[in-house]
């Protein structure tokens, strides 16, 4: 497996977000405190979807949040936010969204591994459950198959 | 056989959807190539391919194209993406 660590400081159980750009913003504030981006990382991935749409919600309840590489991004980064009430995106299926996944890629031609490790946790269709239901860090950790931080 | 994979950047959501892509593919016995690309570069991208994979979302900014648009509502749920690709492909 070749996902990026998830400390604590990555991850943010039963947070509350007003709107779809609040609950972005915290997926980029648990990047900034794990050490994975700058705070204007928060800003570029709320621009990708204002420019594209929700694409980013790419399954139910789930919205992957990120954007391009560049001068924001310091490391290989993942950070887990759920929230306390599910935040409509505006996703024509996949909507109302309970956990955000934040992702940093400092090189685009060295993600290709982090994606498929990804794809093999979320693959599992109880894992989303999981993770919005999670109370303590390590749940989140034991969902995604990852090591203790 | 070419299959787009399609998502803003050009990393991440088009990523998962090309790595599912290959693995459904693999799955079905059916030889084919999967990139991922942004929807900047689609015009190119699509050129020679033979399916487009996207999200809703993005349907309408893949513009005129031979390939067949396939839209994708669940990137993890692999029968979604066989029955897809196997009515595209097939």
């Amino acid at each position: 497996m070749s996902l990026p660590r998830l400390p604590d400081a990555a991850i943010e159980l039963g947070a509350s977000a007003g709107d779809w750009r609040a609950a972005v913003r915290l997926a980029g504030r648990a990047l900034e405190r794990s050490g994975a981006a700058l705070a204007g990382y928060a800003d570029e991935m709320i621009r990708m979807i204002e420019e594209h749409g929700p694409y980013i919600v790419i399954a139910p309840g789930l919205a992957l949040v990120h954007a391009r590489p560049g001068p924001d991004v310091l490391a290989d980064g993942l950070a887990v936010v759920t929230l306390s009430d599910a935040v409509r995106f505006g996703h024509p299926h996949n909507d109302p969204v309970e956990v955000v996944l934040g992702l940093a890629m400092p090189d685009p031609s060295e993600h290709v591994p982090t994606i498929a490790a990804l794809a093999n946790v979320f693959n599992d269709a109880g894992v989303i459950g999981r993770i919005a239901a999670a109370r303590h860090p390590d749940e989140v950790r034991a969902a995604m198959h990852l090591q203790a931080a | 056989m070419k299959i787009v994979a399609i998502c803003g950047a050009g990393i991440g959501t088009s990523g998962i959807l090309k790595v599912n892509a290959e693995r459904v593919l693999e799955r079905l016995g059916i030889e084919a190539t999967v990139v991922a690309a942004d929807v900047a570069s689609v015009s190119a991208a699509t050129a020679d391919a033979q399916v487009v994979l996207t999200s809703p979302e993005l349907a309408d900014a893949v513009g005129p194209t031979n390939a067949d648009v396939v839209v994708v509502q669940n990137y993890f749920d692999l029968d979604e993406l066989a029955v897809l690709l196997e009515r595209a492909l097939g």
